[in-house]
């Protein structure tokens, strides 16, 4: 099916999911505006929102069934905002996956806190739109709205317990960081604007290579200042302080949505940035080159260091993102298939860690220990298991997705000629295991520390149901990884970073020209 | 009319007759029972002097964020109405229901406001 993106049919169409789930949101806002007050206007909230969730990935999965395409259109018209590519889809399927299972999450989570709030689920669904238009976004401007969009909706969900201190720390840090953040990014888009006269990403993708802006002091600005900005949304180092307070100050449910979709909006968003506008610009490897070292190894050794497993797994998601950051620096077909793989795999994981830990925990599960969880395996063996196999996985242990991930992260490290990164990537790996694994000595190797220990934990049926989903599916395509590999080839090949194009040999840049108006 | 500036200078002078009667009708003819409250510089029911290290309400905060908000409307409203006749054709169908989507969604938001209270200064 092919879309031609200055018909308004074809563009509704092409932005069909985002317009389901807006109407969704809208209709859900109705509703709460009504019903906002009992234990049962919170579960119709969560329901509606569920099945806004699903509608919407009903219609991404339409789009991509009948492989939609965007017909090219002729240079006088301005080129389409919203990509219409496997990758998006595969975004989008992601971030509404995460959404509709945190909704389950959140679902027993939000009563037993009595925080009766149904914005809760609003405000889930405007993040979740937001992310979709990032990864969807082929224009900056489309970018930073959808990003605008999402963090929006995060900084309020990040205080949405407005009796918690720490919620309420969490709420504020994030926000006045954030609005830094977005200041960077905001900036660095002018200044790619300023060197290339485009917002458009293809746009600037042929602007630099025909008139040869690969060293252009302008765009290199701006595209450090672009990496700033996405550097800080996916919690990279040195971009990363703010991600450990804000983990541990938000509710469970609602830091596992952050530690996921928003990190895999950003990471969507980055990845296309970078493979379709600075594809041919090879300063940018080296900064993300840089940036996945320092952050794979300072996550790591910092989370060694945690005593609460809120901030160990804040920590965890920290490092996890230099892994993604090496299948960036990869810049090879390969490194765009294991950065989708990874990013899956890594939500599933996660997010089930994130709710299992909302199970145990009371009053923000700040306080949850990782001795806290002593003879779980004893009393709740199902439950430990499952925590044990999210561990494994985060580990990179053989027979998990977390496994079959990284290794194809090696594989394109070591293929696109990046040994000394791969080589970090093990050593940071062995690192992490000094925090994964007591998690899972102390559930089945210890005692329980008295009697009824655990009886407080309780995981209602559909936080089972998510949980349950995640594990399996983290252990089925620790098995049969195939299909999802050749979903993440598929996708990622629609926006792979073009190889480094070599630059005139060493003739002086010239002075960049701006092309037309 | 050869004087290019002749209208605006019948502007500027309406505006200010305009301006002078408004001011001097009410100056002339209103009833007068000054108060305290009333003779402040700003009657606005905050204190115009004092500390600025001051605590006042978060209701100030809730109204100015909310008009902010629909003041965002008018902005986008008057660009929207300049290129609006210019676009023609089939275009401007497209634009219509654009704005009426856009102005539906603020008002979802506006009936939102109303019903949880946030409107009410009680």
């Amino acid at each position: 099916m092919s879309l031609d993106l200055s018909n308004y049919r074809d563009l509704a169409l092409a932005l069909l999911p985002e317009l389901v789930l807006t109407l969704a949101a809208v209709v859900l806002l109705l509703v709460v505006a009504w019903r906002h007050q009992t234990r049962a206007d919170l579960r119709v909230a969560a329901w509606v929102a569920w099945w806004g969730l699903v509608a919407a990935a009903v219609a991404v999965w339409w789009l991509w069934w009948n492989t939609a395409r965007a017909a090219v259109i002729p240079p006088p018209v301005h080129p389409p905002m919203i990509a219409v590519d496997d990758f998006r889809f595969v975004a989008d399927w992601l971030v509404l996956g995460t959404a509709a299972l945190t909704v389950f999450v959140s679902f027993d989570y939000l009563e037993r806190e009595s925080l009766l709030v149904p914005e809760y689920y609003v405000l889930l669904l405007f993040a979740t739109l937001g992310m979709m238009l990032m990864a969807g976004g082929e224009d900056l401007m489309m970018i930073f709205l959808g990003l605008e969009l999402m963090s929006v909706a995060v900084y309020v969900l990040a205080g949405i317990n407005r009796r918690s201190a720490p919620a309420a720390e969490a709420a504020l840090k994030y926000f006045l960081l954030g609005a830094f953040a977005s200041g960077f990014l905001l900036y660095g888009i002018a200044l790619a604007y300023g060197a290339t006269a485009a917002t458009n990403l293809t746009l600037i993708g042929v602007q630099v290579t025909t008139l040869g802006l690969q060293k252009s002091t302008m765009l290199l600005i701006g595209l450090g200042l672009l990496l700033v900005g996405f550097g800080f949304k996916v919690a990279a180092v040195p971009f990363h302080m703010w991600a450990p307070d804000v983990y541990d100050g938000s509710p469970t449910p609602v830091t596992g949505y952050m530690a996921t979709a928003v990190k895999a909006a950003a990471f969507a968003a980055l990845f296309r940035v970078l493979g379709e506008a600075f594809g041919a610009v090879p300063a940018w490897r080296e900064i993300v080159w840089w940036l996945a070292v320092i952050t794979m190894l300072v996550g790591n050794v910092v989370a060694l260091a945690q005593r609460t497993l809120k901030r160990m797994l804040a920590y965890s998601s920290v490092a996890h993102a230099g892994y993604v950051l090496v299948a960036v620096a990869a810049g090879t077909p390969a490194g765009a298939a294991a950065f989708v793989f990874y990013l899956v795999a890594y939500t599933f994981m996660t997010l089930a860690a994130f709710a299992l830990l909302a199970a145990k925990g009371r009053d923000g599960e700040r306080d949850v220990r990782i001795d806290d969880l002593a003879g779980l395996a004893q009393r709740r063996p199902w439950l430990a298991f499952a925590l044990a196999v999210c561990m494994l996985s985060l580990l990179g242990f053989p027979g998990t997705a977390g496994f079959i991930g990284k290794w194809y992260i090696l594989v394109a490290a070591t293929q696109s000629g990046q040994v000394p990164l791969a080589a970090i990537l093990v050593l940071a790996s062995v690192i992490s295991a000094g925090y994964y694994l007591p998690v899972i000595m102390a559930m089945y190797m210890k005692p329980e520390p008295f009697e009824q220990a655990h009886g407080g934990m309780r995981l209602g049926p559909l936080g089972s149901i998510a949980v349950a989903v995640s594990v399996a599916g983290l252990l089925f395509f620790g098995v049969r990884p195939n299909r999802l590999l050749d979903l993440a080839r598929t996708s990622g090949a629609a926006v792979r970073p073009a190889p480094a194009a070599t630059s005139g040999g060493g003739a002086r840049p010239t002075a960049p020209k701006l092309a037309g108006n | 009319m050869n004087q290019p500036y002749l209208s605006f200078l019948l502007l500027l002078a309406f505006v200010a007759f305009n301006a002078g009667a408004l001011i001097g009708m009410s100056h002339l003819l209103a009833p007068r029972k000054p108060t305290p409250v009333k003779e402040t510089p700003y009657e606005s029911g905050m204190p115009p002097l004092g500390d600025a290290h001051e605590r006042f309400s978060v209701k100030f905060y809730l109204v100015a964020m909310l008009f902010i908000i629909f003041d965002i409307e008018t902005v986008f409203l008057i660009p929207w109405g300049t290129i609006f006749f210019a676009a023609g054709g089939p275009g401007m169908g497209f634009l219509l229901i654009e704005m009426l989507v856009f102005i539906a969604i603020l008002a979802v938001g506006y009936v939102y406001v109303w019903k949880r209270g946030a409107l009410e200064w009680g």
